[in-house]
């Protein structure tokens, strides 16, 4: 007989008896036993049996339980390698910083290898968020409690249910009742009375909920044999109507998830553009180092990231000035270095700035290696606003939307209101006359392409958060940034702006048709036409200088 | 009358003798000499000329609407690829029943996807006459309607070059789709014979870089005939001062027009000798960074000369076979540097800053 | 307008010159064998190529060490065909021709194999094929160490549905021929498992999509019934990243949509932020996290070699692992390097696996394999849930497609075929 095999079965069994309320304080000392099998049965080799380990220690009545399941859902919880012991680890620089999992008793920090992990698969983290959920419904705080009866109502089962009836009568908090009164709701729609069943459909058909859309149109429809699922036609028919007012609803959110993507996909663009209106559109210069640009404020990101491990969000902050100042640095370098000994010949700096793409990409390549590096996205980056079941927006799209608009109009106050801005609007106006009202038009032109180039590596570190950092990341955005800003107009940032939002939401209006490529490429179409109607752009640039 | 063509450039004569030594005599030893001879070119060398004589002619054909007529064409590049295609189909179609399903019809690519019966667009590439005119056709036709639509309506500068590029972006999304019956991503592949000869052959290999070689001479003199011509005057003029020969009352969009759509027939004729030579077509042919390396190549062997694009083209790619053999892991570094040093110290190209050493060593 | 001065002109030209035809002197020493590396290093393609040259230099390395094979050194020749497809075919042609290699390991995607086979074939060249691909080709001069789609694809879905019970089946997948072929079988073979057509969405995009809401919102829609529902992902290479955040983004968790992908491994997942991923799955040959010595000794190799402890190893890497060592055996078996000889010697021979078992050269130049489903952990590394039981052997051509099921690839005597028709007995589709 193997050693453990009775532990299991008789630990189980005590934990069941546990579970009962009447578990009386006598116990004390045997639960505490039961805590610590139960943990040591966590280490086990398969998942099956760590599967029974997790179903026992639920059923203890310890404090420390949650904070274990928790752990291993999060996967912080490891084994030491050196006396097998079960510890909490929290990600420090040099390793792990460690607490016992059994007393919170702090044991130090060790190296990655010390320890092993104990690992989770996709059945293990159901059913741990079900009994993290049961254990949870007691917590205090209302948001807790709400999203633990989400949690059991995902995989429900006569337990939670019982559990949920019971704790329906103590809840005060509204939104959590209503989420409980769901889930019995939905339970009730299977009852053999006709007046239970309409009395549930009263109570979801107002509700934005995706398990009643569901149920209801489960319900309503027929199964193998031919027969409905509810075969009472009043029944039937309340469903129905209740469908149709749901139906409506659910279009009204499409239409504005489309314009979500739409807008959100136009704001990518015209971050992406932005920099190029002002190197491209305000000096004339053909940049096609503009994505690399684009690239080294996305490998800012990554650097600032690995500089400060702890602190994702305030990399992520610092790492916006940071690639401002890296990107436009390396834009001074090259309008100093290559790009003033071709003004005059605009086509030609498309040809050196190809050769200084081709030059940042290798050494990216040989500095970084060829593989794409990891940039972490924070917490309140990652994960959608939940507005109902139906429609939600991804955070990293709003912030990213909010962030181009920011972008935009810092850039239009710098080059409306500061003496640079001036200068640089003098500049592209008439450079020989700038010249003559004293303007140093070299360094003007220094900074302006510095500016664009900033600006670019800004839209680097809102890419780093939606694509790959990699050697190929600017080549992915160069040519529709160009397309945007020809589009708009060259030489008029709202022209850009305005731009990369049509030709988003034009992109996301036509992808349920088209699918994804031909509404790319019928974009492609719609430019190349516009162009002939309107050989400037949208907004056309007015003016002698224009014919320069 | 050839002898006119050569006026006040000597320099073109060497080119030409050049190129016809490359052409006739490269081939013509590699069949008659054995490997191990002096004299002998390896079937890899024949290949790789080959290849760059196709790349040659579309240099050169973009330099007629660059160098000569000053549209910088960033969607160059699918016009070859066209051209490319259309021989592809024709190749395809010569597999017949040897493909990989045996489908007498059918090419394996379409067995695979399930097409039940060729598309209209795939027939009379079974015979070569076709193909050929093709060849010229479809690349033509579509420089011709994009050019009406854009010179009519003078989109002019950046604007051009930007949507040339969108055209030719929109093809490379367009060809990518496996539902347009051009064999997606993998393109067009596998070919077996062409004329009735086994593509793989020494002989057929020698054959094409002789017909290559050949074409390009042919269409070297033509070029230059054209430029030499009123109507290349005119083209000339317009790129110097376009609203003056406006103002004479030429009318400047069909002049552009006219000489945007040869070039183009000339890189579609490029691209058809190219894909035998490769044996493969696909798509990444249409990508803009293929097009934009063409206007490299021109820009450094200098533009609005003719051999100068032909010079340029010929030498980045063969410093683009060494380098990628000698220092696979830094040879970017290198080729980027050399575009960089060439457009900002050497704004003719090398051909051009060697033909103005000679002139001021003259005076 | 400026004008230089002319002298950084010359200065500029003499650059230019030095650069364009520096000359390097070509070590040919005659008593090494070379043997040819034929992986992008520049391009898009570079990103998983370039692990793939160094493995291979560190085996070679490896081989010489102990004491090279038939008494000579072996000499690694490295081109960079940067993700160029017909410049595959012409640094093939270099290698075989000028460097005179005697085996090329090499080529990713299947384009580029396809541009370079005519020229293996003509010039009777040997090439180590190491990455999963769609099947239906079995050429005399290629040997696919890689998993063929019954290799993969066929066992990840038994899986979905016998033990995740899955009912609802999204195909996604990029547009090109090894997500269209891997669908197409798999379409086929859900469909003789009963699933219903309605309870299929197969969608394809462009490489590089990285835009991926309404696809991502469609599938959320699409996941939405009672049904269990899970997407089979071919998607490949850069587009992932994106689809994975937009995936965690928009709430959808593996424990609600498990995506499978049959391109993503350790190395890709060393370059993702790993939190949204974690629980959905890849099925591959080999993971880096299986604990068998021979496995650890190689990932130590390998971190000794790359000097960064930090580096994984993954599928392919074990491939051209299996395939190297291969071709070692099929030459001291042959007793020389000659393509003919290898070709007939390699046939049967037999090296052991990174995670145990042993993988044998099928008569189809295919070889047989485990077939591994992992679950991504957050620390990048794939967790072991299902496991066949024995080596499954690969096939060339699919018997899940009408076109394919008669046909079969065996190089030994009689049929010496890598496009047999078992109903026409006839030999067809070959190049010589």
């Amino acid at each position: 007989m193997k050693p453990n095999s009775f532990g299991w079965y008789g630990w189980a069994m005590m934990g069941l008896i546990l579970m009962l309320p009447a578990s009386s304080s006598g116990q004390d000392s045997a639960s505490e036993a039961a805590f610590s099998a139960a943990v040591a049965n966590l280490k086990s080799g398969s998942m099956k049996e760590r599967g029974l380990a997790i179903e026992q220690l639920a059923g203890v009545h310890n404090p420390r339980a949650i904070v274990i399941l928790q752990a291993l859902l999060d996967g912080r919880l490891f084994k030491l390698i050196a006396d097998d012991k079960l510890v909490i680890g929290e990600e420090v620089d040099a390793g792990y910083k460690l607490f016992d999992a059994k007393n919170a008793e702090s044991l130090g920090t060790v190296d990655r290898s010390a320890t092993q992990k104990i690992y989770v698969t996709n059945n293990l983290r159901t059913s741990l968020r079900k009994i993290i959920g049961r254990l949870e419904l007691n917590d205090n705080d209302a948001g807790v409690r709400l999203a633990a009866v989400k949690a059991m109502g995902k995989a429900v089962d006569d337990e939670s249910l019982m559990l949920l009836q019971k704790h329906l009568s103590v809840e005060q908090d509204k939104s959590v009742q209503k989420a409980i009164k769901r889930i019995l709701g939905l339970e009730q729609l299977n009852s053999a009375d006709k007046t239970t069943r309409l009395a549930a459909i009263e109570l979801l058909k107002g509700q934005a909920n995706q398990n009643v859309v569901n149920r209801f149109n489960e319900l309503v429809d027929k199964d193998a044999e031919g027969h409905y699922l509810e075969a009472d036609s009043d029944v039937r028919n309340q469903i129905k109507t209740a469908l149709v007012k749901i139906n409506t609803q659910l279009q009204v959110y499409a239409a504005i998830e489309t314009l979500f993507f739409g807008l959100s996909l136009g704001a990518v663009l015209v971050l992406a553009a932005i920099g190029l209106a002002i190197t491209f559109g305000v000096m004339g210069v053909i940049n096609m180092a503009h994505g690399e640009l684009m690239m080294l404020g996305a490998y800012t990101t990554y650097v600032t990231q690995q500089l400060m491990p702890d602190h994702l969000g305030l990399s992520l902050v610092v790492a916006i000035p940071a690639a401002f100042i890296i990107s436009a640095l390396a834009g001074i370098v090259i309008e100093r270095g290559i790009i003033r000994f071709l003004y005059g010949r605009p086509l030609e700096t498309l040809l050196a700035t190809f050769g200084v793409s081709l030059f940042l990409q290798q050494t990216v390549r040989s500095i970084f290696s060829p593989l794409n590096r990891s940039v972490a996205t924070p917490e309140w980056m990652s994960g959608s606003l939940q507005i109902n079941d139906f429609l939600s927006l991804t955070w990293n799209r709003f912030y990213i939307l909010v962030f181009c608009l920011l972008v935009f109009a810092l850039l239009l106050q710098i080059l409306k209101r500061t003496r640079l801005g001036l200068e640089v609007r003098a500049v592209a106006q008439n450079r020989t006359m700038a010249k003559a009202m004293g303007i140093q038009t070299a360094r003007v032109d220094a900074l302006t392409f510095g500016l664009g180039s900033g600006i670019a590596g800004i839209a680097g570190v809102a890419l780093s958060q939606i694509t790959n950092v990699g050697p190929n990341l600017g080549q992915a955005y160069i040519v529709d940034s160009f397309m945007v800003v020809v589009f708009g107009g060259v030489g008029n940032l709202w022209g850009t702006l305005v731009a990369g939002f049509s030709l988003g939401i034009a992109n996301k209006l036509l992808e349920p048709y088209a699918g994804a490529v031909l509404a790319k490429i019928l974009v492609l179409v719609f430019i190349i036409l516009f162009i002939q109607k309107r050989p400037r752009g949208l907004f056309p640039q007015r003016g002698r200088a224009v014919e320069g | 009358m050839v002898a006119a063509l050569f006026k006040n450039d000597k320099a073109m004569i060497w080119v030409l003798v050049i190129l016809a030594v490359i052409s006739l005599f490269v081939p013509l030893c590699n069949l008659i000499f054995a490997p191990g001879s002096p004299l002998y070119f390896s079937a890899y060398t024949v290949s790789l000329l080959g290849k760059y004589m196709t790349f040659a002619l579309l240099g050169m054909s973009l330099d007629l609407v660059w160098g000569y007529c000053g549209i910088l064409a960033l969607g160059h590049g699918a016009f070859f690829a066209l051209g490319g295609y259309v021989m592809g189909m024709y190749l395809m179609r010569q597999i017949g029943n040897r493909g990989v399903y045996g489908d007498p019809l059918l090419p394996d690519f379409m067995v695979f996807l399930d097409w039940k019966e060729l598309p209209w667009y795939w027939y009379g590439f079974d015979q070569f006459w076709f193909a050929a005119l093709m060849m010229v056709l479809v690349p033509g036709l579509l420089a011709f309607v994009f050019g009406w639509l854009a010179f009519r309506s003078r989109v002019a500068g950046v604007y051009l070059s930007i949507i040339t590029q969108a055209l030719t972006y929109a093809l490379l999304l367009a060809f990518f789709r496996n539902e347009m019956g051009f064999g997606g991503n993998n393109g067009l592949t596998d070919f077996k014979e062409i004329l009735g000869f086994n593509s793989q052959s020494d002989s057929v290999r020698a054959c094409l870089l002789m017909a290559s070689g050949v074409t390009l001479i042919l269409a070297f003199l033509v070029s230059r005939w054209v430029i030499l011509s009123k109507l290349g005057r005119v083209v000339t003029a317009i790129r110097d001062q376009e609203m003056r020969v406006r103002f004479l009352g030429y009318r400047v969009e069909m002049f552009k027009l006219w000489i945007f759509v040869f070039a183009a027939i000339l890189a579609g004729i490029a691209g058809a000798l190219y894909v035998p030579q490769v044996g493969i077509i696909n798509p990444s042919e249409f990508s803009p960074l293929n097009s934009l390396e063409i206007v490299i190549w021109v820009a450094i062997g200098g533009r609005g000369t003719l051999y100068g694009a032909i010079f340029g083209a010929v030498l980045v790619n063969y410093a683009k076979t060494l380098l990628t053999g000698w220092m696979p892991e830094i040879w970017l570094f290198f080729l980027g540097a050399a575009f960089i040093l060439v457009t900002v110290l050497l704004p003719d190209g090398l051909l051009g800053f060697w033909q103005r050493r000679l002139q001021e060593q003259k005076q | 307008m400026n004008r230089l001065s002319s002298r950084p002109r010359k200065l500029g030209i003499a650059g230019i010159l030095v650069t364009l035809t520096l000359v390097t002197g070509m070590a040919s020493a005659e008593d090494t064998i070379k043997v040819g590396v034929l992986h992008s290093l520049s391009g898009t393609m570079a990103i998983s190529e370039t692990t793939l040259k160094d493995t291979m230099l560190m085996l070679i390395d490896e081989q010489n060490k102990k004491g090279g094979l038939l008494g000579k050194k072996l000499e690694a020749v490295v081109v960079d065909p940067a993700s160029n497809w017909p410049l595959f075919a012409e640094k093939a042609r270099e290698l075989l021709t000028k460097d005179k290699v005697a085996a090329i390991f090499g080529c990713w995607t299947s384009v580029s194999r396809k541009s370079v086979l005519p020229v293996i074939e003509e010039l009777n060249g040997l090439l180590f094929y190491p990455v999963q691909y769609e099947g239906e080709e079995s050429s005399r001069n290629v040997f696919y160490t890689g998993a063929a789609p019954n290799q993969q694809a066929i066992p990840a879905v038994d899986y979905l549905m016998n033990d995740l019970k899955v009912k609802r089946w999204v195909l996604a997948g990029t547009d090109y021929v090894y997500p269209r072929t891997t669908n197409k079988i798999l379409e086929a073979y859900l469909k003789s498992k009963k699933v219903a057509k309605k309870d299929i969405m197969i969608n394809y995009t462009p490489f590089g999509h990285s835009d991926w809401q309404s696809i991502v919102a469609d599938i959320k829609k699409f996941g939405s019934t009672a049904k269990k529902t899970a997407v089979v992902s071919t998607i490949n290479g850069d587009a992932n990243i994106p689809f994975y955040k937009e995936l965690g983004n928009q709430g959808i968790s593996a424990e609600k949509i498990p995506v499978i992908a049959f391109s993503v491994g350790e190395e890709e997942l060393s370059g993702m932020d790993t939190k949204p991923l974690v629980g959905h799955l890849a099925a591959w040959n080999y993971f880096m996290s299986i604990d068998t010595t021979k496995n650890a000794a190689f990932i130590k190799q390998w971190h000794d070699f790359i000097k960064n402890p930090k580096r994984v190893t993954n599928d392919p890497m074990e491939a051209h692992y299996i395939g190297f060592n291969m071709w070692v055996k099929a030459v001291e078996k042959a007793g020389t390097t000659d393509p003919d000889a290898v070709q007939k010697a390699i046939i049967g021979v037999d090296f052991p696996n990174l995670t145990g078992g042993t993988a044998k050269m099928l008569p189809n130049h295919h070889i047989s394999k485990p077939v591994f489903i992992g679950e991504i952990q957050d620390d990048g590394q794939l967790l072991t849930v299902w496991q066949t039981n024995t080596l499954v052997e690969g096939d060339a051509w699919s018997d899940f497609l009408p076109e394919s099921k008669a046909i079969i690839a065996d190089w030994t005597a009689p049929i010496s075929c890598g496009n047999f028709n078992t109903k026409t007995k006839k030999c067809s589709g070959q190049n010589f």
